[in-house]
């Protein structure tokens, strides 16, 4: 039996699969939006903060995945269930990229720029708003791309646990020998990072500053 | 008779200000001035001499270790910082312009951030073009497509959107070509008279000092040597005044030797 013929034959089942995925990497990465950009606003305004707060991310980062997971398992309510696991797991991997790019992006704004801003009687609010996070966004966008094409494929990992996605096919092949189920987790992950590349390519592209 | 009305006292004052850094290193020494409401100040002297600290000061971009500023007879301290940067115009070499605001949004930040209706900003954007010398078609193009004299055009008329009494002017023209400088310096001096702002002007340059200033304030290594008006800085026999003087003649000279090029 080919490839094909596999994947015609459990359609419902590839989707179904292929929907946990993105489930389980949509969720993280809106996750870690919403707490690694407002971080990587705070570091640069606390410069304090900067190297605990980038350091920790970086620690998180170099953790196997697996023993991540491993980790959080005792974690009350998170630990209920595979999926909230796997979430926490992916949102804490993917906060180093946002952190990072965020901090670099309102960094990397021309200081002339700020400095005209502040000058004029832009408050704190305003020039983050107007100036800021506007010049900074292609760098942020950036960074969302680096950390969903990281999450798309360490979310196979996620099935170790049972927390499902394509990882399941790809553990389910390794423990048959099968390669050709290994390949139906496999490529769809794969067309999935480059989709989701390609797109947060684009739109970096487009919102990058004139 | 001596009466302390708004008009007769300084518009900016320095009372004894010195300016460290956190290593303690001192930038600015015991600086007393006094700037007269409608007068151009320039702060004369070389990299390093305290002109820009001197001037982020009264915007409050940076703040004194020791001593008074008072803007409109009031201490800066009582003043709160931002109404206080939004009733005075900078103006930096840098331009500074915003990279992803077209022309008209440029010019009308500091409108807009105090909140003035669309049409008023809209109106008074139009104005300034024509104040500065630019096309009205201008107010569409972004940063990147205009020339350099035409950004610092914009840069001026964004200082002087919201009618500010207060102009701080950092090099203004410094990164400008001769012509396009020569030909800015004087539309300057023209809006200067007919709009009188109090005006702290920072430059290097001796020429433009004695164009523009109608005082000129000799800085070096954080500290106020002179202050003169131009026919009295060109005729000191202050030794320090001298060779700055002498330093600039020297440039001249040998930029005419080298003839035509």
């Amino acid at each position: 039996m080919n490839l094909l013929q596999f994947v015609i034959q459990n359609r419902t089942e590839v989707l179904e699969l292929t929907a946990e995925h993105l489930w389980l990497v949509g969720a993280s990465i809106l996750l870690a939006v919403l707490i690694g950009i407002p971080l990587g606003i705070l570091i640069t305004r606390w410069p304090v903060l900067n190297k605990p707060v980038l350091g920790g991310a970086n620690i998180i980062q170099t953790i196997p995945s697996l023993a991540l997971f491993g980790f959080l398992l005792p974690a009350p309510w998170i630990g209920a269930r595979a999926d909230r696991l796997a979430i926490l797991a992916l949102t804490l991997y993917a906060l180093l990229p946002l952190i990072r790019n965020t901090y670099t992006g309102i960094k990397g704004v021309d200081r002339a720029v700020v400095e005209a801003g502040r000058g004029m009687g832009m408050t704190d609010r305003q020039l983050l708003w107007q100036v800021e996070l506007p010049l900074a966004l292609g760098v942020i966008i950036a960074g969302v791309r680096v950390a969903a094409v990281i999450s798309i494929g360490l979310a196979t990992i996620a099935a170790a646990i049972g927390a499902g996605g394509l990882g399941e096919y790809i553990f389910r092949g390794l423990a048959m020998v099968n390669n050709q189920v290994i390949l139906a987790g496999a490529i769809p992950a794969a067309v999935l990072a480059i989709l989701a590349d390609v797109s947060l390519g684009w739109l970096e592209k487009r919102l990058r500053p004139h | 008779m001596m009466t302390d009305s708004p008009n007769n006292r300084p518009a900016i004052q320095f009372r004894d200000v010195s300016y460290r850094l956190e290593s303690g290193y001192e930038l600015l020494r015991n600086l007393n001035l006094a700037v007269q409401r409608g007068e151009t100040l320039v702060l004369l002297g070389r990299s390093g001499s305290g002109k820009t600290t001197t001037l982020k000061l009264i915007n409050r971009l940076l703040v004194q270790s020791q001593g008074e500023i008072q803007v409109d007879g009031r201490s800066l301290v009582e003043w709160d910082a931002i109404r206080l940067r939004r009733m005075i115009g900078y103006v930096i070499q840098e331009v500074g312009l915003f990279p992803h605001f077209n022309v008209a949004r440029n010019i009308g930040v500091v409108p807009q951030i105090e909140g003035w209706p669309a049409d008023r900003i809209q109106n008074r954007v139009q104005e300034l073009l024509h104040l500065v010398g630019l096309e009205p078609q201008l107010a569409s193009r972004y940063p990147r497509d205009l020339s350099g004299g035409q950004r610092q055009r914009v840069g001026v008329a964004r200082a002087l959107a919201a009618d500010p009494s207060f102009l701080l002017m950092d090099e203004p023209f410094g990164a400008l070509d001769p012509i396009t400088r020569a030909e800015l310096q004087r539309e300057f001096l023209a809006l200067q008279q007919r709009l009188g702002k109090t005006v702290v002007f920072v430059t290097h340059d001796l020429r433009e000092a004695l164009l523009l200033g109608t005082r000129i304030a000799l800085m070096e290594s954080g500290q106020l040597l002179v202050m003169h008006t131009p026919d009295e800085f060109l005729r000191s026999t202050n030794p320090l005044v001298v060779a700055y003087v002498d330093a600039f003649d020297t440039n001249l000279n040998t930029g005419s030797r080298r003839g035509p090029s």
